[in-house]
């Protein structure tokens, strides 16, 4: 290791640091602070901002420190008053054609620009002639432009280019007549087109939603994660006294970097909409509000007669699925479930989960898409195997022949494309090839032996070894892991929800599962645990308010098996209450074991009996399954996906007016789906 | 130069009809891209335009840039980030002549101002205006590299330099009248000789 170590000195401070480094990453580490606006972590290196000037011994002009590679014994210096000059000199052009209108830009108070104006700014202009004025252009009805306060850094244009893999932003023109814009001022078409807004160091992009809505400084920070897709991305909730105002990515290196997906980020606004805000009952097939008193009372009677089967829907913790299991244990077994979408698994976790670590999906060659759209199911997951694309990993794509944003090999609809001449080739060339297997077959296998036989193909190519599994389960649901690691669910490993039926349950306990609207409960007596007021709970005949995962703690298990905490924002909408608390109070009455007291306990009580869930942010470890069945053969099943909408998958997005605008304006305009190469 | 200026306008149009290449440039883009490495043929951006330019009566529609995109298989930003970046590369339709007159230092001390009024006279139109009858458009333009035999200016592909008022004005009158003109120094001058 030490042939790739050089010694360097910033500031006199001799450090050895890696020779593949650039300047500005050496003074990072040698703890000095580099102003920039262009350079970014994630992105290539542009160069084009010049804030970042150092100065380097015997160099005759200041250097840009973000595109120059180190060299043996190097001397920077960062803080002398050449260099100090250099950059507020680079500052004053910058300023010269940038609106001088903090007071009313969105941006302000959170702005690179403003912060290090602070530092290298002068306090007056000395530029007496015309600022140039710029058009604003469309960016779509998420990203709000105010294209005058841009200073060409180009963050946003790599940023679409090289991770949202959307080549649909450039630069046009040149000097003072350079502008940034979408292809003829079309809106992105990415599902990750909102980091721009965070990427931008000025006021140019900002959001439209949050247009106008608050400062910085009046918004209360909640760390929480990202439940509408299985990904667990971690986010930042800003709210202010009980209103969400938006939310940002936090950075986590090993799920979603610096990045979110466009739903998490834009459809708060639905968290507000069409809200269950206190309890209903059905009277003369109309539901009437009621209080909690009347309609535990009739949920009660009822649960006294009547066989229970509670369904657990997408957005679920831990904490509640516990609780409804130990609520239900007391009528037998057998009466939870949650994969209300058919989806069949193995008794094991690497059966249901995505075994590879997601920020390993990048080192993968060779990648199998087998059913899964994983731009529109779990758009960071796309972002992983766009980087690997870009590695030059070949994409194969089996089920329906959609569309990505990069170049996929199609090779058929059935599973048995899986013995594709070309793909056994590539397969046996490969050396870390992945496949993953999404809902679209998962949720429609009927014989069990398919899914073994999975197992034992992947074993055959070396997806499977003792190092490593690269056999990945998707499902875009983020209850999903979590739930089947604590067992909920039925024994019918393969298409549970249909064989629900065959039990004859006469009370449905549906915890914001949208399925108990499903025909075969018709007979039932239906009660919907919910915040959104859709079909699930049109159709009940007891409608239960309970908080939103925003509005309660709670543990999540992402798609890769890492537990993660949801943080409460603030109280419940209306009269909505923890679904563990009324389960409480039902055990109570019915005289059932029912212990925990508080939320607190109840957790330590499910952490007592799942100590692997304990482990927060840390991927639960397992054996990796090899050859489970000695021939294999694959059954036909036609894929149907589970999200076919991005913007509106669930009940929460379905409500959003932010995410009806982006159906509107993104999917619904023809021209815009013509994607340019 | 202004942001009118047909070469240097952000704002691409569509013409409104297909553009797709001719024979003849299906030839030679097969010929150009063979000069870059397999993977890279997006370096014949230029070129093609150039083609592009030529074929849809010197200006760059935004159904040249898709023909080019698809081409050369590369997103359609690039080619217009492409397109815009370069004046000679004009982003809306120019009329059959487009002159263009040199402004920069060389010329304007032999006289170029005197150039300009002549042309905007004879043509009867502005600086980077089209003329109604659509023979001219005429734009100022930074140096042509002709300085010893300024005045100049450069009509479509020619030269014509060591210009007064009166050689001016008998150019615009030759091409009105679609009679043929001399092309270079209009003293006479061969190359830049001294004079």
């Amino acid at each position: 290791m030490s042939d790739d170590l050089i010694n360097i000195k910033v500031n006199q401070k001799e450090i050895q640091v890696d020779k593949n480094l650039t300047v500005m990453q050496a003074c990072e580490i040698a703890g000095e602070e580099i102003p920039r606006f262009c350079y970014h972590d994630k992105l290539s290196i542009a160069g084009n901002c010049r804030m970042c000037l150092v100065e380097i011994e015997k160099a005759p002009k200041l250097v840009s420190s973000c595109t120059m590679p180190l060299m043996e014994g190097m001397s920077i210096i960062t803080n002398s008053e050449k260099v100090n000059a250099g950059r507020k000199g680079v500052m004053e052009f910058l300023l010269i054609n940038h609106p001088l209108d903090c007071p009313i830009c969105d941006q302000g108070g959170e702005c690179d620009l403003q912060d290090q104006a602070m530092y290298y700014g002068f306090d007056k202009s000395r530029y007496k002639e015309n600022k140039r004025a710029v058009d604003n252009k469309n960016m779509g009805p998420l990203v709000n432009t105010i294209m005058t306060r841009c200073i060409h850094c180009t963050r946003c244009v790599r940023f679409a280019t090289e991770v949202a893999g959307v080549p649909e932003l450039g630069m046009l023109g040149r000097g003072e007549n350079a502008e940034i814009t979408t292809y003829l001022e079309q809106s992105i078409t990415s599902e990750l087109s909102g980091n721009v807004i965070d990427l931008c160091p000025v006021g140019a992009l900002t959001s439209k939603p949050y247009q106008f809505k608050a400062r910085p400084w009046e918004l209360k920070r909640t760390d929480s994660i990202d439940i509408f897709d299985s990904v667990g991305s971690n986010i930042r909730v800003d709210s202010r006294a009980e209103e969400i105002l938006r939310v940002t990515p936090r950075t986590n290196e090993y799920i979603n970097e610096e990045w979110i997906s466009d739903k998490v980020r834009f459809n708060y606004d639905g968290y507000y909409q069409q809200r269950i805000d206190t309890p209903y009952i059905k009277e003369n097939q109309k539901l009437s509000i009621s209080n909690w008193e009347e309609s535990l009372k009739v949920l009660k009677d009822k649960l006294k007669t009547l066989k229970p089967l509670a369904l657990i829907g997408e957005h679920v913790d831990l904490e509640t699925g516990y609780a409804i299991k130990k609520f239900m244990s007391n009528y037998g077994k057998d009466n939870v479930e949650c994969r209300t979408d058919n989806h069949a698994i193995l008794e094991r976790l690497d059966s249901y989960r995505f075994n590879t670590p997601l920020n390993d999906i990048e080192n993968s060659d060779l990648i199998i898409l087998l059913g899964t759209n994983p731009k529109i199911e779990t758009p960071i997951i796309n972002h992983k195997i766009f980087k690997a694309y870009n590695n030059d990993a070949k994409v194969f794509n089996i089920g329906e022949n959609i569309s990505l944003n990069y170049k996929t090999e199609y090779l058929g609809e059935n599973l048995s494309s899986l013995n594709n001449e070309n793909l056994i080739k590539a397969l046996k060339k490969s050396t870390n090839p992945l496949i993953i297997i999404g809902s679209a077959f998962l949720n429609k296998i009927k014989n069990i032996k398919t899914l073994k036989s999975i197992f034992s193909y992947a074993d055959k190519y070396k997806v499977i070894t003792k190092e490593k599994n690269n056999l990945n389960f998707l499902n875009p649901y983020a209850s999903r892991v979590g739930q089947l690691i604590i067992g909920n669910t039925t024994n019918n490993l393969c298409e549970p929800f249909s064989n629900l039926k065959k039990d004859n349950f006469e009370l449905v306990l549906s915890f914001g599962s949208e399925h108990i609207a499903n025909e075969q409960f018709n007979n039932c007596f239906k009660v919907y645990f919910g915040h959104h007021g859709d079909d699930g709970a049109m159709g009940s005949d007891i409608v239960l308010p309970t908080p939103l995962y925003t509005e309660k703690n709670g543990t999540f298990v992402n798609i890769e098996g890492r537990p993660q905490e949801a943080k409460k924002c603030h109280n419940p909408i209306g009269s909505a209450k923890e679904e563990w608390s009324i389960l409480k109070k039902l055990s109570d009455e019915l005289s059932f074991d029912f212990t925990p007291n508080t939320f607190d306990q109840l957790r330590s009580e499910l952490f007592d009996k799942y100590p692997i869930l304990s482990d927060y942010h840390e991927i639960i470890a397992v054996e990796n399954s090899t050859s489970i069945t000695p021939d294999i053969e694959f059954e036909d099943c036609k894929a149907e996906y589970p999200v076919s909408n991005f913007y509106m998958s669930d009940v929460i997005s379905k409500n959003s007016v932010t995410m009806a605008k982006c159906v509107e304006e993104i999917i619904s305009t023809p021209s815009l789906l013509e994607k340019s190469a | 130069m202004s942001g009118n200026h047909p070469g240097l306008s952000n704002n691409f149009s569509r013409s409104g009809e297909k553009f797709s290449w001719s024979k003849d440039n299906l030839r030679s883009i097969k010929n150009i891209i063979s000069k870059y490495p397999k993977g890279r043929e997006q370096s014949a951006v230029m070129p093609l335009l150039y083609l592009a330019q030529e074929q849809n009566n010197n200006w760059i529609s935004i159904e040249c840039i898709e023909t080019i995109a698809e081409t050369l298989n590369m997103p359609k930003i690039r080619v217009t980030e492409v397109a815009s970046f370069y004046s000679m590369y004009n982003t809306r339709p120019v009329g059959e002549n487009l002159v263009q007159i040199c402004r920069t230092s060389p010329c304007w001390l032999r006289g170029s101002n005197k150039i300009t009024k002549t042309i905007c006279k004879e043509t009867k139109c502005e600086i980077n205006d089209t003329s109604d009858d659509n023979k001219f458009t005429v734009v100022e333009v930074e140096c042509l590299g002709a300085c010893s035999n300024g005045p100049m200016i450069q009509i479509n592909n020619d030269f014509f330099e060591d210009l007064d008022e009166e050689s001016t004005k008998k150019i615009i009158d030759n091409i009105k009248e679609g009679k043929p003109n001399v092309i270079g120094s209009q003293k006479g001058r061969r190359s830049s000789e001294n004079a």
